[in-house]
């Protein structure tokens, strides 16, 4: 085996990185906006692919992770006067620990069962934050603008939270790649081919859901944090969109579940697709119904999604193309 | 207080048979297929819409208008079957899943745009219906004996028609019922028609007795799951025990506690169901 | 003793699908299980593979109760299988197959440290052309030939096989079995479970018979295949009758 550069990786962070400085150098706050938007999809999209790609748990209510991650770290951030950063943090190790305590629930429920259990968990905790003051109940919680002078004002604080979106982007993208090309990847992979075959030789079969669970909740408790730091006010409705996490999805499996490419591919076209529907005249009213022609479409004959295509039709391509 | 409590509990199951007609097409979907079907939600409102414009545009009675969008869904449901299901009916969940949920999708997207998301509503009052203390309201106590009325002839449907006996044979084991010389094609799409029908029926039940608006699917489609579950993902008549259960609950509960709690509690014991005993309170098929 | 089975019992609601089964197993001997269909045998190998426990006895693995454990301790042990219908992980390649077993197995490799076994075991059950295809690809012999590999790649020091022969032709079997002894030379000492006859008697050392759960004989080849109980019970298979008969 030659001595790997690791090429695929490469490929996938010049688009990323190469996508985001492009605001950087023209200037144009819109287009950072834009990109913002397609850098939070990239993510959390990478993110689901650790649990949905390569272990094979379809989780129906993965959105649950952003909001309650999102609701800790801007209550850290918020009402306790936490730093960014640490609030960030607080925000993905509050996620990670909810995704393994439900882990030791609900993970060793198989297929329906488990996606079913994600939808319920996901609901149950939009309905309980309504009910929590602590949390602002169901007006949500808003920040003090002041809050934003400790990052050099409103303005740089927007490119901060830019720049810090990307990183963790980055990191996801370069995480997800390393666990694919680990023992651990490869542990994961066995259980979501037959879980029974793969405890018989020797994968610690719950030890390794356990982990890929709550690394796929890590980060988008993270991008919640900031994204809601953005938005200035975080409401249970805009936490926990159900719409969200089927989106989530349709972006992993229109770019290729899996792959590591792919989340990044599918959530970039998703976005941009989404975006044109929404602002053509003759598409917005019905932008849904398009999004679900499109993925009945791909559900239907291509449900490798993009780069899965691309690796089975074009061979040569396998060593790039991850 | 006692009184206020039996007024609630009643209705709550009064409404219960509505629940569960609203379930037991998801339930029946899933137990002869595997199927979860996400579609399940918008069928529900194009059900109230069907109601409300036959209502209002023929003046026909609801109750008949229902029939004929009963019709109209089993027919609704071949044709999604055709279109989304049947090719992925063999692949992993994901794909069915993801399948009924571009249906999904596509109603909403259509929906949206034509009915817009302001609130309908239709105007057939039917007076009280007074059972000693208790005073409920005339239309929701015909939806529920409507309801119940049409849980019975699903049952008769299943149980003393050939075509019911074949759906039953489906579910137990799709290969053997194969080899005794059914077409599992048939029954399938036959199977989701009865459920895109029951949808419907659920839709314009509650049509009658709520405003409601493209969206009202949504959130009755959540309640589904949970009484799928609840009773047992397969079993019909789970569905209409789920179905009692959540309205007993529904009703009992905000007499002790803010209503805000009610999902919370709901979709708490769905988890907990799920987790404790997948199986539900009947058992599932399996 | 690498294996003990002492007085294993296992009841799945009202039937009794092994009942008392007892015997050591020495290394390095190749033992055949052999038995009508549904005497236990697949159910022996769950409960030494610690897939379910005993409700009676106890099972010892290299001086280890593995009781109570998860499955997967059995591998890491030193313990490995083929199961009966082939479960090869479909979308991963024969490659990755085999470095599954290699990486989980007794050793614990690391992905780069297993490379050379995972050829090695490849080459040695004849997949070399196949290793980068898709294991959903393969043909039901190739298959075999990866539970095999996957197995072998895990450096067990017991080896339970289920039914490896089944499906192949006499050829592919005369192969299989010279690659079964080569593995024993190796020092690992295997279970086989077996229905094709001749062979199972050809390449065993010794022979546990099970009828219903129970032991109903413990023997060499040539005692046990003239054991009046084992024929009786065979009897009601008159084909494997005749098989054992013309040995």
């Amino acid at each position: 085996m030659k001595r790997t550069w690791y090429p695929g990786l490469w490929l996938i962070l010049a688009i990323v990185i190469g996508m985001a400085i492009i605001p950087a150098i023209t200037g144009s706050a819109s287009l950072r906006e834009t990109i913002f938007t397609l850098l939070l999809a990239v993510g959390l999209a990478s993110s689901l692919n650790i649990l949905l790609g390569y272990t094979g748990y379809v989780s129906f209510g993965h959105i649950v992770f952003f909001g309650f991650g999102g609701y800790v770290g801007f209550y850290l951030l918020s009402v306790q006067g936490w730093h960014l950063a640490l609030a960030v943090a607080g925000g993905g190790l509050a996620s990670g620990a909810l995704a393994f305590l439900l882990g030791k629930a609900i993970l060793k429920l198989r297929g329906a069962y488990f996606a079913l259990a994600t939808l319920g968990i996901n609901e149950a905790m939009r309905s309980l934050i309504i009910n929590l003051d602590t949390f602002g109940g169901p007006l949500g919680m808003n920040l003090n603008f002041q809050i934003y002078r400790d990052y050099g004002g409103a303005a740089q604080a927007l490119w901060t939270t830019y720049w810090a979106i990307l990183g963790l982007v980055v990191a996801v993208v370069v995480i997800s790649y390393l666990v694919k090309r680990s023992k651990f990847g490869l542990g994961l992979m066995a259980v979501r081919e037959d879980q029974d075959a793969a405890e018989v030789m020797g994968v610690a079969s719950a030890n390794a859901k356990t982990w890929a669970f709550v690394l796929s909740a890590a980060f988008p408790g993270m991008l919640g944090v900031l994204f809601f730091f953005k938005n200035g006010n975080i409401e249970p409705v805009d936490a926990f969109p159900l719409v969200k996490s089927i989106e989530m999805i349709v972006m992993v499996m229109l770019g290729g579940q899996g792959t590591v490419l792919g989340p990044v591919l599918g959530a970039l076209g998703y976005e941009r697709l989404r975006g044109f529907l929404l602002t053509s005249e003759i598409f917005k009213d019905v932008h849904l119904a398009v999004a679900g022609v499109l993925l009945l479409v791909i559900v239907l004959f291509i449900p490798s999604g993009a780069v899965g295509w691309i690796r089975s039709r074009f061979h040569s391509l396998r060593g790039v193309v991850e | 207080m006692f009184e206020n409590l039996l007024a609630s509990l009643t209705d709550g199951l009064v409404i219960g048979f509505v629940y569960g007609v609203t379930a037991m097409g998801l339930t029946l979907i899933f137990g002869v297929m595997n199927v979860i079907n996400l579609s399940h939600g918008p069928v529900i409102a194009i059900g109230m819409f069907g109601v409300y414009f036959l209502f209002s545009s023929l003046g026909l009675n609801p109750y008949l208008a229902i029939i004929l969008v009963a019709v109209i869904g089993l027919l609704a449901g071949i044709l999604i079957y055709l279109v989304a299901v049947n090719r992925v009916i063999d692949a992993p969940e994901l794909s069915s899943l993801l399948a009924t949920f571009s249906v999904n999708m596509m109603i909403l997207g259509v929906g949206t745009s034509v009915f817009s998301t302001s609130p309908r509503n239709v105007d057939f009052a039917m007076g009280t219906v007074n059972l000693g203390p208790i005073n409920l309201t005339g239309t929701r106590v015909a939806a529920g004996v409507a309801a119940i009325v049409v849980t019975a002839a699903l049952y008769y449907f299943l149980y003393r028609t050939r075509a019911g006996k074949h759906i039953r044979a489906v579910s137990d084991n799709r290969e053997a019922a194969e080899l005794m010389g059914i077409s599992s094609f048939r029954v399938l799409a036959l199977s989701f028609g009865i459920g895109t029908m029951l949808a419907m029926i659920a839709g314009g039940l509650i049509a009658t007795y709520l405003p409601f608006t493209i969206l009202s699917g949504e959130p009755l489609m959540a309640k589904s799951f949970v009484i799928v579950v609840l009773g047992g993902l397969g079993n019909p008549l789970g569905a209409l025990l789920g179905g009692l259960v959540l309205g007993a609950m529904e009703g009992i509960v905000p007499v002790f506690m803010k209503m805000t709690w009610v999902p919370v509690i709901e979709f708490g014991l769905f988890v907990l169901i799920l987790v404790v005993r997948p199986a539900g309170l009947l058992g599932a098929k399996e | 003793m690498i294996l003990q089975v002492k007085g294993v019992s296992k009841f799945f609601g009202g039937l009794r699908a092994l009942n008392e089964v007892d015997f050591d197993l020495p290394e390095g001997m190749i033992l055949g299980l052999i038995g009508p269909n549904g005497a236990g045998k697949t159910t022996l190998f769950n409960v030494i593979g610690n897939v379910f426990s005993p409700d009676q006895g106890s099972i010892l693995f290299q001086g280890e109760d593995l009781v109570g454990r998860p499955t997967y301790m059995a591998s890491r042990l030193g313990m490995a299988r083929t199961h009966q219908v082939v479960r090869p992980l479909n979308d991963l390649s024969v490659r990755e197959n085999v470095m599954v077993g290699a990486c989980f197995g007794k050793v614990g490799f690391g992905l780069r440290g297993a490379a050379s076994l995972v050829d090695e075991t490849i080459d040695f059950v004849g997949l070399s052309e196949s290793r980068e295809n898709l294991a959903a690809s393969l043909n039901v012999s190739q298959k075999k030939r990866l539970e095999l590999a996957r197995a072998l790649a895990s450096q067990p020091d017991l080896l339970l096989l289920d039914e490896v022969l089944a499906g192949l032709n006499q050829a592919e079997i005369a192969t299989m079995l010279d690659k079964i002894r080569e593995v024993r030379e190796r020092g690992v000492t295997i279970v086989m479970i077996e229905h094709v006859m001749q062979a199972v008697m050809g390449v065993s050392d010794r022979i546990v018979v099970l009828d219903y759960g129970e032991m109903i004989g413990d023997g060499t080849p040539a005692e046990v295949s003239k054991d009046p109980k084992v024929i009786e019970a065979y009897l009601g298979d008159p084909d494997l009758a005749e098989e054992m008969l013309g040995d």
